[in-house]
């Protein structure tokens, strides 16, 4: 085929980026400390170089602690369980564009002169191949356009910063993969033969497959509207159109809210909460296989950041700074600056709402995620299809995605005011009404015993 | 509690700004960054870490830390050995044994006053037992050994704690505004077996 890669540089990306992904990994637990520390009216670790070396201290402790590996765990699941946690992690962030990258060219199909779009079906002999390239370079004769063999000559000879370029499945891949993460979980709190640990993955995995829906249906309004599941070709699209979080901010928010869930970040920190369930489903981990698994658990935050800005917030692009057809060291290094600032900021955000938002509890993560997300979605979908298709102002019709996000937003709040009114049952009965089924719905006729002074 | 007592009132509705939780959050945010803001810009005092061993605590003077043995006015042992103090120890942890007294103004004093640190459970009974308000509990909390044997203080070991709390200016409640046992008590006043006078 002839989309050659460069073995020597893609293992040097990969080192370069699993080296640079472990230092960000150990100095993330460095700036959450400190930042849940400020947060708090604290100061935060200040030993060693005023905090500086922290990480590197807790790494050296945890590689030299003792492990503890309990008598009747599953010896075999309870050893793979952080490898799982940690490789799916990492394998996650092989998509993912993490600096500048150009789009990765289209071979389409024009054998029978009726162009498809896009292959169906990559050819699979070579004879084949041949044909599909040879008609595509003699329309590029006829129409003088750039034929897909000189495209991919100027794509390969771009670094594209991004260790699998040209996966054309990009967002599902990252969705299956980081999806499989669950297992490490799972696996781990089953094979830990313990209360705790098990009920912690339990409402981990019933967790993660729940958000993994509204998770899918906020990126797939962005998948349609960019028309290929390429990341790189949705970064295209934000830098022609702008950024998707303008069109649809209603997807931007639940695929926010589902991918806190998918992190296990803290409104959604149930599988390991350790107020309730000791540390959930490490509880039986010590030394390096627990610090795999809070490796893991970071890895996953920092792709998710990654996909966050890619996916809504255009990735390297910012208008009147980065010029996308700069390809000068300068221009990617400012692309790069970008990229990076656009992820950190989310990563602090992701802390800060950690000290923001309490708990939920599950039967309230069950119902956000159903109840509330998942039609809220889906409403939003559809509405966009039709958008999208019926264009009913025009070429810049996507607009109208932003007020019909807030309308959306606003029935939702009505609809769940409606829903929580009492019923004539519960107005009548002694008992305080409760709500229906959640404790975040309105209580209207709960009556809260105050103890008076005069006691 | 009765009835008439209690007051009835309703949980306040949620509006369609609470029911979308978006505009809550932001609020949230704004709290949680002001904090940020004010520990990272603010002034010092704002931010509530004490930098422990360099920065000390300045704890209450009725804290119950490790005990000292009180001198009087002479510089004497002010303990009488009248066992009070271990009868009421719940630990059992306060040894003496007790010798004619040389000096005139007592029967006895202690010739051995042995506390191991380590079984106390530093719960103040001997203080508010002891007639003549020769053991108090100080201030003094960072108590460490490098063995057990370390930790058993003996009667110098005790007065010393006196000295060195009365040096640092950290005496107990008891000392500086309470009010003290009868027995300690001028010896004017008609109540024999103590002449020491309390400042």
């Amino acid at each position: 085929m002839s989309l050659e890669f460069s073995l020597l540089i893609t293992v040097a990306l990969i080192l370069a980026v699993l080296g640079c992904l472990n230092g960000g990994v150990a100095y993330l637990i460095l700036v959450e400390r400190k930042i849940s520390a400020w947060v708090q009216d604290r100061v935060g670790p200040n030993r060693a170089f005023y905090g500086i070396l922290q990480p590197i201290c807790d790494g050296v402790k945890l590689l030299l602690k003792e492990e503890m590996i309990p008598k009747y765990v599953d010896k075999i699941f309870f050893m793979i369980a952080p490898a799982i946690a940690l490789i799916t992690a990492f394998m996650a962030l092989a998509v993912v564009p993490f600096g500048p990258t150009s789009p990765s060219p289209i071979l389409i199909d024009y054998r029978q002169n009726s162009p498809t779009y896009e292959l169906a079906v990559w050819p699979s002999t070579k004879s084949e191949y041949d044909a599909v390239i040879d008609a595509d370079r003699s329309r590029a004769l006829e129409k003088k356009s750039v034929s897909f063999e000189e495209q991919i000559k100027v794509y390969n000879s771009r670094i594209q910063f991004v260790l699998a370029p040209h996966v054309d499945i990009g967002i599902l891949f990252v969705f299956a993969i980081g999806s499989l993460g669950v297992y490490g979980v799972i696996l781990g709190g089953w094979s830990s033969n313990n209360k705790y640990s098990l009920l912690g993955s339990l409402r981990s995995s019933a967790q993660l497959i729940s958000y993994e829906i509204p998770l899918g249906l906020s990126v797939l309004g962005v998948v349609l509207v960019t028309g290929s599941l390429n990341l790189e070709r949705i970064i295209q699209h934000q830098v022609d159109h702008g950024w998707n979080v303008l069109f649809q901010p209603l997807a931007m928010v639940l695929f926010a809210t589902s991918i806190f869930a998918e992190c296990n970040r803290l409104p959604f920190d149930l599988p390991e909460s350790e107020q309730e369930l000791v540390g959930g489903y490490h509880t039986e981990y010590s030394s390096m296989k627990f610090a795999l698994f809070l490796f893991g658990e970071y890895t996953h935050m920092i792709t998710t950041s990654f996909l966050m800005m890619t996916v809504f917030f255009g990735a390297w692009h910012l208008p009147f700074i980065t010029d996308p057809n700069d390809f000068s060291i300068f221009g990617i290094a400012l692309k790069f600056a970008v990229a990076a600032g656009k992820t950190i900021g989310f990563i602090i955000f992701y802390m800060l709402i950690r000290w923001t938002i309490l708990r939920f509890r599950f039967d309230q993560l069950m119902h956000l995620a159903w109840k509330i997300m998942l039609p809220i979605s889906l409403a939003s979908f559809t509405v966009l299809v039709f958008i999208v298709h019926f264009k009913p102002i025009g070429q810049e019709s996507i607009w109208l995605m932003c007020p019909v996000s807030l309308a959306i937003l606003l029935a939702s709040g009505f609809i769940g005011i409606r829903l929580s009114k009492p019923t004539a049952h519960a107005t009548k009965s002694k008992v305080p009404y409760l709500g229906h089924g959640t404790g975040y719905s309105v209580q209207h006729d709960s009556k809260i015993r105050l103890e008076s002074s005069s006691r | 509690m009765k009835a008439d007592e209690i007051t009835w009132v309703k949980s306040p509705e949620f509006g369609v700004m609470d029911q979308i939780f978006l505009p809550a959050i932001f609020t949230g945010l704004v709290t949680t960054l002001t904090h940020m803001g004010s520990t990272l810009f603010g002034p010092k005092k704002d931010v509530v870490t004490q930098q422990f061993p360099e920065q000390r605590p300045h704890l209450p003077a009725n804290y119950r830390g490790v005990h000292r043995l009180n001198r009087d006015d002479e510089g004497r042992v002010k303990c009488v050995a009248c066992y009070m103090c271990s009868t009421a120890c719940p630990a059992h942890c306060i040894d003496i044994v007790a010798a004619p007294s040389p000096w005139p103004d007592r029967e006895k004093y202690p010739e051995v006053f042995v506390i191991d640190e380590l079984r106390c459970i530093y719960c103040g009974m001997c203080e508010q037992a002891c007639p003549v308000d020769a053991i108090e509990l100080t201030t003094l909390y960072d108590l460490t050994g490098h063995s057990r044997e370390e930790m058993i203080f003996n009667k110098e070991k005790l007065l010393s704690v006196f000295d060195k709390t009365v040096a640092m200016g950290t005496d107990p409640i008891r000392t500086t505004h309470g009010r003290l046992g009868v027995a300690s008590e001028p010896a004017s006043s008609g109540v024999t077996g103590s002449s020491s006078m309390q400042t």
